[in-house]
């Protein structure tokens, strides 16, 4: 289940780097669409750069394909915030902000973001105060072990985003409705793709209740 | 994972004609394929993402239906104020689906083409026909609870897990597609998955390398919508049995039905015969039973998913049940 041993190690990315920057500049500079073949001789992977914007700095990387998003912020970039828990889209650890909308950073691959912007928890918080959601969920103790809640809190900033432009959920009694109210059964529907297994469920509802209406 | 070439897609002629190269295959919100790569159970050699293709608008036609880019994400389907208004029951289905991360990800053509999620497809130590031809099917005599009771063979008894393709075959979607040669064409979503047989490795209809390009709805039907999800827990779970209904009632009286199932069969299950039985009729139990005798015609179960044919029974008097009250 674990990609881990898939992931260069930051060095041999580097010296790969320094070996192929001559070829992979040029054809990135020159051609408009992407192409690398594969390193036929070696069979390993060829590197392949993509810029991610992370929590509004830009980030050169030059990645085997193959990294996930996650696997780009934790191993390479050292945003380890992210968290990873089934690695499959079965749990929600890894949620991130991609232009803005929450998605699983774990079945994604990083070059496929290549020029976008990426917001993780450690981008929530202007300086030293926190963003109303990270704050409502320490109020509400909308955790014990914590290991979910980078995952729900960039989620749940993501559902709100969701729910204040209309979006419906699966229990939305009138879907025709452009408008929704975010009622406690919304929030669990809506919050569905983030597990906790220290099952923290109450309290992660009743920050977010806390947090959606403090941000209108 | 194992190693591939990351190749980004100038335009849908240059897609199909890569994909129709051995070993190549398209990434679109990378949900399925990514997951089956992880675990090796689709080892591409090359990856054309077609991500940056001008396949994500939903367009009105000049018919009265509406024209879905292959590209256009699950939740901003869901969403579409149209499809809200006349087509609920796609909207529901896809909100039934996944999880808001995975459906703000997940592509039409990509939610169509996903795979089975047979725990023996996905455990590559077990036979599976269909993740290696010729190896056997550990289902039939395995643990089967999620699969088949219509449809399936004595090489395969998967389900297709999608919710979306199930709203789609009540709408009588059809799907356009593009091959290698520019050749374009539309498929009735009927006949767009196909049964097992034989050759269970082989899901679709599309030829190699032909790409979906967009699916088209024809004119809204009369009637009430709804889609109905069972599954074991309210969330995040694929459906054991699920129903698209759509039922014109005129004064207590059924004039039109359509009824599509889920979670039963290789493909959603939609009968005729079943939505004849049901049409002028008032959708009492009696008629309803014989609507589900109908729809169940040849259901076979193999231990594990017997209880599919009495719960397929009871969700569809539900549903029609809900839709009668309403
Ligand atoms: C934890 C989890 C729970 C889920 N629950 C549900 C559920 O309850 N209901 C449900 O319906 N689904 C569910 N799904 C599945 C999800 O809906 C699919 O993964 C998603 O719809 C696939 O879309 P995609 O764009 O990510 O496809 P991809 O993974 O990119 O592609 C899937 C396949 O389609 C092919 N493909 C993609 N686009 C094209 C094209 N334009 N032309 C030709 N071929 C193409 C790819 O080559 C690949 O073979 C779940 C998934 C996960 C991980
Ligand atoms: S049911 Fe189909 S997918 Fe599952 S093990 Fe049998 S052949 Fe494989
Ligand atoms: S780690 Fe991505 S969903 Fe579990
Ligand atoms: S707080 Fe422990 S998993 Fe959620």
């Amino acid at each position: 289940m674990n990609d881990d041993q898939h992931i260069l190690p930051t060095i041999e990315v580097t010296r790969r780097t320094v070996i192929e920057t001559g070829t992979t500049a040029l054809l990135l500079g020159a051609l408009p669409h992407v192409s690398v073949a594969a390193d036929a001789a070696q069979g390993g992977p060829c590197p392949i750069s993509a810029e991610l914007r992370v929590n509004g700095h830009p980030h050169k990387l030059v990645l085997d394909p193959r990294t996930t998003l996650l696997d780009a912020l934790r191993e390479h970039l050292g945003f380890t915030g992210t968290k990873k828990g089934c690695d499959h889209g079965q749990c929600g650890a890894c949620t991130v902000l991609v232009e803005g909308r929450r998605i699983n950073s774990c079945l994604t691959l990083a070059v496929m973001h290549d020029g976008q912007s990426v917001t993780t928890i450690e981008g929530l918080a202007s300086g030293e105060d926190l963003h109303p959601m990270q704050a409502a969920f320490i109020e509400y103790d909308g955790f014990q072990c914590g290991y979910c809640t980078s995952g729900q809190i960039c989620s749940a900033v993501g559902m709100l985003t969701e729910s204040r432009g209309g979006a419906p959920s699966y229990v939305t009694a009138d879907l025709t409705r452009p408008a929704v109210e975010l009622s406690d059964d919304e929030i669990r529907e809506r919050m569905s793709g983030n597990i906790c297994r220290c099952a923290a469920y109450p309290n992660i509802v009743a920050a977010i209740k806390e947090a959606a209406g403090k941000m209108t | 994972m194992k190693s591939f070439t990351y190749e980004r897609a100038r335009s849908t002629a240059h897609a199909a004609a890569a994909a129709s190269q051995p070993g190549v295959k398209i990434i679109a919100g990378g949900t399925n394929l990514l997951d089956l790569m992880k675990l090796q159970i689709e080892t591409p050699s090359t990856l054309v993402d077609i991500n940056h293709l001008p396949l994500d608008k939903v367009e009105e036609t000049t018919d009265g239906g509406l024209r879905i880019g292959a590209l256009v994400r699950n939740s901003d389907l869901a969403a579409d104020l149209r499809v809200r208004q006349h087509y609920g029951v796609l909207s529901r289905a896809l909100l039934a689906g996944a999880s808001a991360q995975l459906r703000n990800k997940a592509t039409t053509a990509g939610n169509l083409l996903q795979r089975t999620r047979c725990y023996y497809f996905y455990d590559i130590s077990k036979p599976c026909n269909k993740r290696v031809p010729g190896s056997g099917c550990s289902a039939l005599a395995g643990f089967n609870r999620i699969h088949a009771i219509l449809g399936g063979s004595d090489d395969c008894i998967a389900t297709h897990p999608s919710d979306m393709a199930v709203a789609m075959r009540a709408l009588d979607a059809e799907v356009e597609t593009i091959d290698r040669e520019g050749k374009t064409r539309r498929i009735p979503i009927a006949e767009f998955h196909r049964l097992p047989g034989n050759t269970p490795e082989v899901d679709s209809t599309l030829t190699p390398g032909e790409i979906v390009t967009a699916v088209t709805l024809p004119p809204p039907p009369p009637g009430t919508q709804v889609y109905r999800k069972v599954r074991d827990r309210a969330s995040y779970a694929f459906a054991p049995v699920s129903v698209a209904a759509i039922i014109d009632n005129v004064r207590g009286r059924v004039r039109s039905a359509r009824l599509a199932f889920g979670g039963l069969a290789p493909k959603p299950w939609r009968v005729a015969a079943a939505e004849q039985i049901l049409a002028n009729t008032a959708a009492d139990a009696r008629a309803i039973d014989a609507t589900a005798d109908a729809a169940l015609k040849g259901a076979r179960g193999f231990g594990a998913n017997d209880f599919k044919i009495p719960l397929t029974r009871r969700t569809l008097h539900g549903v029609l049940g809900e839709i009668a009250r309403t």
